[in-house]
């Protein structure tokens, strides 16, 4: 269902009240009033419509810059368990904050339907129809259209799975106190970035499934568990079959499901935390993986529909200058030798990405012809939507970044070897340097390559139980110093002692951490 | 149907409390030492404020697993100026280049303590905590003759000033409807009839003007109902309720005499502060009273105790009279809890000291729920110091202790007011 309540219904008196207001612009006052969002989310929804942008229903909420700062702290969620994390993180933004370092983002907006999107209290009512076209339009429409997320998330029962985690982890900090489940929740937390599937589709998530299925599967786990660490010894024919060399038999990138399904000594309502923190990881997997093209869609976006609205003459001048000033604030990317420089902006970059397949699809040059056969000069919109849903960051970058691009921005490759004294620049926005240069940025966005990649290797299931996971290397990097940190946690999980194991390229042991589990008194 | 545009700038404010009271409870530790240095080092007039509290960040730090420096990263760049490709380039200072895109920089370099802020509540509570008033039990549970006012209703009699509008104009507009009524209804039938008969053609002008002047005599009647009778009218009624003592009153006692310098009386003020925020906490109501002396005592207000100097020799028994005199004449101990504070440096006439403790034993101390004395010296013990001693011994609600500088303050009147496990054993 998109967002039609407030599209008028009849084209000709649409046709004709348009023609009529065409003259007269909106009003354009710094503060906000309900009938004012009212009526520029309408002409807003109208041109997205336009546009062809296909969205979950709209929703808009309200709130203030406290409220704002209690979303961010929450992960940007409108409601989670309770944690100190997040207690500090909220403390950390109010901190920069009220010291002015930082400005609040405008908008968050939920990957839920329907799409819930916060407008501040603070915000003018040029912000306000920014964060409008932004978020509800742009954010709204990659949510539902983009592969990823619509294979790995499920935006009508989040809300509902949110509410049902937080009842139950309340549920179990009065059963088990509040310590107990804080420290799983630490350990979890800690492993988060290896509690998601990256192959498998998830189940979907529904608070009614969840509710009822539960006391089946803690049973049904446990039951599972016992198996695996039978003491009994086994039937003679069963023995004699089997000759196991490794548990488990392939090794498992999910490590927190890996420990939800086999960690031996864990209670049922520690399982399901560890799932709670899962699913949740889970469901922030896509947007880890879409920065790019997520920010750089929105952005194209408000901009595309706030200039048409200009050009319509709805919007006043004084409205564009406040608008034009946020969206180039957002957009600007530093040069590498600024002092302020951090890395590439993602708002930048896919705004410019964008914009630019607009670019080679509406006035391609010989060079774009070349190198975009399939969609120099075809229809903008279909290609751009066509790239919105299907690809991801590293896949997009490979695939549309354009050596004009590349120019534009001046984007050049450095090669740090730690091995040598000095970086070398490998390529530049040259000729015999396009195709390196893109590969190189793709890589940059492969989250595997971002990412140390460890896996679940080993478990001494005869033995002492001790739990084997090996990383491998990816072109001599190392781990950072807090692993033997996230080692304790994992032990935590665990109950039993726990390695890690660097291997490099050749299969070579680098390195090897072991943590004893240390049971608590 | 849902509702596009949603307000909820009133609902769900502060939903963060509980996550922050968690991240409090966690670093317990960091937070009160953190408000036992604000103590120290704080002036008494900010002392209710709250206080920034400063975490190292490698104790807050969530730990993932992450790439650490070193290695081969390959990373691109926007806005290049000089290079071409082969091009060699000095590391920068303090990071691998850019390499890791800042993930590096958790652990190396730039490590920034995490400062937070505590909210007055929250600093108090933490100041304050694990400490209690001794003896509160007596006066609280007694009867007293203060009285609060309170609400009850209306009546239909007071005085104007209490008049409620609304209950008396609502009274007004049901009785004017019931007495106008039938009346209304009357006029109605007379004024259809009337109607009636003037359309018929007979000549029927006696009935006509009998019936104009019935319609005269009720309109009138109608007319005469008053809008607003006295009857109508509605007064609030207050009642008054007797309720149980909350409210204390604080003497504190300073020795002005020419040995107590600045530097003492200030630790002597900051002592009386304590004390009194930490009295803000048990009672709605609090009364100083500030009584200084040296060979003589005399009642002063805040200012003149704090600031003014005399010289001269000391009397203590002198500001331990005035105390009795003011107790007796203004705080009856059935309605206050009495707490006093005496700050001294410990020198008296000789004679003197024996008459205090005396004084005290006898007279004073079945009075107060507390008396605290701090002796703000470094030198060897008096005799003021050994009469007080015996006090000490005889009345458990009697403390003493000695200060030698301001950082002594906190510490010394948290070991006053500590929780004392087996109070109520006895």
């Amino acid at each position: 269902m998109t967002e039609t309540v407030h599209l008028p219904a009849q084209p000709e008196q649409t046709r004709r009240k348009r023609r009529a207001r065409t003259r007269r612009p909106l009003p354009s006052p710094s503060e906000w009033t309900f009938e004012l969002i009212d009526e520029y989310h309408a002409e807003i929804a109208r041109v997205a419509e336009r546009y062809k942008l296909d969205t979950y229903p709209n929703q808009l909420e309200i709130i203030t810059a406290e409220q704002m700062m209690d979303a961010y702290a929450s992960v940007g969620m409108p409601m989670n368990y309770h944690h100190w994390s997040f207690g500090k993180h909220f403390l950390m933004t109010e901190k920069s904050y009220r010291r002015g370092q930082m400005g609040l983002a405008y908008e968050i907006v939920i990957n839920s339907d329907p799409c819930i999107a916060y407008l501040m209290e603070e915000n003018t009512m040029t912000m306000q129809a920014l964060v409008i076209a932004h978020a509800s339009y742009g954010h709204n429409s990659f949510f539902k259209g983009n592969y990823l997320f619509r294979t790995w998330t499920d935006a009508s029962s989040i809300i509902d799975y949110l509410v049902y985690a937080r009842n139950y982890i309340s549920e179990c900090e009065e059963r088990y106190g509040v310590d107990q489940v804080e420290e799983l929740l630490d350990s979890c937390h800690a492993l988060m970035n290896y509690g998601v599937d990256r192959y498998k589709r998830p189940y979907k998530l529904s608070l009614a499934q969840e509710e009822a299925r539960r006391r089946e599967r803690e049973e049904y786990l446990q039951s599972q568990v016992n198996e695996l660490w039978r003491t009994l010894p086994k039937r003679a024919e069963e023995h004699t079959e089997q000759e196991p060399k490794r548990f488990p038999p392939e090794p498992q990138e999910n490590i927190l499901y890996f420990i939800e399904k086999n960690a031996p000594l864990l209670e049922p309502w520690q399982r399901e935390v560890v799932r709670i923190v899962r699913k949740i990881a889970q469901y922030f997997y896509p947007q880890r993986h879409t920065q790019v093209m997520n920010e750089g869609w929105a952005c194209f976006w408000h901009y595309t529909i706030l200039n048409t609205l200009y050009d319509e003459g709805l919007l006043s001048d004084a409205f564009m200058l406040e608008f034009i000033q946020s969206h180039t604030n957002v957009i600007y990317q530093p040069p590498v030798t600024a002092p302020w420089y951090r890395g590439i902006n993602p708002y930048a970059l896919g705004f410019n990405m964008m914009t630019d397949i607009r670019r080679i699809c509406e006035h391609p040059t010989e060079e774009d012809k070349r190198w975009f056969p399939d969609i120099a000069g075809s229809n903008w919109l279909e290609t751009m939507d066509f790239a919105m849903r299907n690809f991801k960051d590293e896949s997009f970058i490979a695939q549309f970044l354009s050596p004009k691009l590349m120019r534009d921005m001046r984007l050049f490759c450095v090669l740090d070897d730690d091995s040598r004294d000095k970086l070398e620049v490998t390529a530049i926005h040259d000729d015999s340097g396009y195709r390196y240069v893109r590969e190189k940025l793709a890589e940059q966005y492969n989250l595997s390559q971002r990412e140390p990649n460890i896996q679940v290797w080993d478990v001494d299931i005869h033995g002492h139980r001790r739990l084997t996971l090996r990383h491998l290397q990816t072109r001599r990097r190392p781990l950072s110093d807090t692993t033997p940190e996230v080692l304790k946690h994992l032990a935590r999980l665990w109950r039993f002692t726990v390695r890690l194991e660097s291997v490099d390229a050749q299969g070579v042991l680098v390195r090897a951490w072991e943590c004893p589990y240390e049971k608590r008194v | 149907m849902f509702q596009l545009v949603i307000d909820r700038r009133l609902n769900g404010k502060n939903r963060s409390a509980v996550n922050r009271e968690r991240f409090l409870r966690r670093y317990k530790a960091q937070v009160k030492e953190a408000v036992a240095r604000a103590v120290k080092g704080r002036s008494i007039t900010d002392m209710e404020n709250g206080e920034s509290v400063s975490i190292p960040v490698k104790d807050i730090s969530e730990p993932t697993i992450g790439h650490g420096r070193g290695g081969v990263w390959e990373s691109v760049h926007p806005g290049n100026e000089q290079y071409t490709k082969g091009d060699l380039i000095d590391r920068p200072k303090g990071g691998g280049g850019g390499s890791g895109k800042g993930k590096a920089s958790n652990q190396g370099e730039g490590e920034d303590d995490f400062v937070f802020e505590l909210s007055r509540e929250e600093f108090m509570q933490y100041f304050f905590e694990d400490l209690e008033l001794p003896n509160l039990v007596k006066t609280y549970l007694a009867p007293t003759h203060e009285m609060k006012t309170v609400r009850a209703g209306f009546t239909s009699e007071g005085t104007p000033s209490n008049i409620h509008v609304v209950r008396s104009m609502k009274g007004a507009i049901a009785r004017r409807i019931a007495l106008a009524s039938p009346l209304v209804q009357e006029l109605k039938r007379l004024q259809e009839e009337l109607e009636r008969i003037r359309l018929d053609p007979a000549d029927r002008s006696e009935e006509i003007r009998r019936l104009e002047e019935e319609i005269h005599h009720l309109r009138g009647r109608i007319l005469r109902i008053p809008y607003l009778d006295p009857f109508d009218l509605r007064y609030i009624n207050r009642v008054k309720q007797p309720r149980p003592t909350n409210q204390a009153v604080m003497f504190c006692l300073m020795d002005v005499s020419g040995s107590m310098d600045e530097a003492r009386k200030d630790m002597a003020k900051r002592f009386f502060i304590l004390l009194y925020l930490f009295l803000t906490r048990a009672y709605e109501k609090i009364e100083v009273v500030f009584i200084r002396h040296h060979t003589q005592a005399s009642e002063v207000d805040e200012e003149e105790f704090f600031h003014s100097r005399e010289s001269g020799g000391t009397v203590v028994s002198s500001a331990l009279k005035l105390m009795l005199e003011i107790i007796e004449k203004r705080y009856p101990t059935n309605e206050w809890n009495i707490y006093a504070a005496q700050a001294s440096d410990g020198e008296n006439w000789d004679d003197d000291s024996s008459i205090c403790s005396e004084l005290l034993i006898d007279k004073i101390m079945p009075l107060l729920q507390y008396y605290a004395y701090i002796e703000i010296t470094d030198a060897p013990e008096q005799n003021l110091w050994h009469e007080y001693t015996r006090v000490k011994e005889r009345h458990r609600f009697f403390a003493m202790q000695r200060i030698k500088s301001p950082a002594d303050i906190y510490p010394v009147f948290r070991e006053l007011f500590k929780k004392q496990q087996h109070s109520h054993a006895a």
